[in-house]
């Protein structure tokens, strides 16, 4: 790339690196974890629900497993196909090398 | 793809066992210490990997072959969609837990979290392998 | 003005910038891989309570549980980190095979050199 190109690319990166950061620290600051201001009321997120009732519902001690094989299985079952379909390209694509050779 | 030397062969049949039984551990005990499934499949596929690389592909393949990766993919698969489909046979939704919940803290509680845990983590062994064995043999056909 | 968010941010405008200037397939790859690494701090460290403790219940919590629901930190985004650090696994090595595929075809690694189909 050119001189012009070269600085008008570095520009837009410092820009946007700038922008990121004085968004990300306007938001609420770091550690208040189960109040959330929206539209001047506070109200308790969904993770605060899953620590009081994972132990008793699910009966497992880690309540991350019990998030994700108990609330929310339909993702962990769409990623393991995620991780099939990748396996499944990648073995593909070097059949096609072995036989190209 | 030679092997490598005496000392590096040694080391690596030594350290194999230990390094095996770690990431079957961190696959048992998913439901009661930070892990599961995921990261002890890949402990388990970096074992089996250093193996190889310390051997050379030629005599690895009379012990772990291509179709013994491709075997552990499926069955690690099929274990999920099994378990799965047992809720909807007993009368309940897909994948809840029909399993008997036990007491807090102990290896067999929380229902089919421990039966999913083994499927995941031998499914993503057979997978890391997998994609390890289709890049080297990509490679192997050129040196002969 | 937290020191977890602006690393975070910090390393995403550096996997952007990797994007933007490098000319090697490979260089890209890693580039993509050090933004996503950017977006999982952040979404981790937007569920940390301060002063708490890691959301597993080990022995002596058990007796006490809303001792325990009310000082640990937020699960929630640690599952959905946990899906996507998988999916970024899949993404790299499909990245890599298909630039090893490019290389084998084309014999450069150079992006800008791989337009074969306007000739």
């Amino acid at each position: 790339m050119e001189k012009a190109q070269k600085a008008f690319a570095l520009g837009i990166v410092i820009t946007i690196g700038a922008f990121l950061i004085l968004t990300v620290n306007s938001i609420e600051p770091f550690g208040t974890f189960p109040l959330r201001q929206i539209g001047g009321e506070t109200e308790n997120s969904v993770g605060q629900l899953y620590l009081e009732n994972a132990p008793q519902q699910t009966g497992a001690a880690n309540v991350v497993t019990s998030i994700v094989w108990g609330y929310r299985g339909y993702d962990t079952l769409g990623e393991s196909t995620v991780l099939f379909t990748a396996v499944v390209g990648v073995m593909m694509v070097f059949r096609i090398l072995r036989r190209n050779e | 793809m030679a092997g490598m030397t005496v000392i590096v062969r040694t080391a690596s049949r030594l350290l194999f066992p230990f390094i095996f039984l770690f990431g079957v551990y961190v696959v048992f005990h998913g439901h009661l210490t930070p892990g599961g499934g995921f990261p002890g499949g890949v402990i388990i596929a970096a074992s089996v990997v250093m193996l190889i690389l310390a051997y050379g592909i030629e005599r690895a393949q009379e012990r772990v072959s291509f179709l013994s990766a491709e075997v552990l993919d499926t069955i690690g698969s099929a274990t999920i969609a099994i378990i799965g489909l047992l809720g909807i046979l007993l009368g309940t939704f897909f994948l809840q837990n029909v399993f008997s919940l036990g007491e807090l803290g102990r290896l067999f509680s929380g229902g089919n979290f421990l039966p999913l845990y083994i499927g995941v983590g031998v499914k993503v062994a057979g997978g890391i392998l997998l994609i390890f064995y289709a890049m080297l043999f990509a490679s192997w056909g050129e040196k002969k | 003005m937290s020191f977890n968010y602006t690393i975070a941010m910090l390393l995403i405008a550096l996997g952007f910038y990797c994007l933007l200037f490098k000319r090697n397939l490979i260089k890209l790859v890693i580039g993509l891989s050090v933004m996503t690494d950017g977006i999982h701090l952040f979404l981790i460290s937007m569920g940390y309570r301060t002063g708490g403790i890691a959301p597993i219940v080990t022995g002596e919590l058990s007796s006490n549980l809303p001792n325990f629901a009310s000082s640990a930190v937020d699960p929630l985004p640690q599952a959905l980190v946990l899906t996507s650090i998988v999916i970024n696994i899949c993404i790299t090595a499909l990245a890599l095979s298909l630039s090893i595929y490019a290389y084998r075809h084309y014999g450069t690694l150079d992006p800008s050199k791989l337009r074969r189909l306007r000739e």
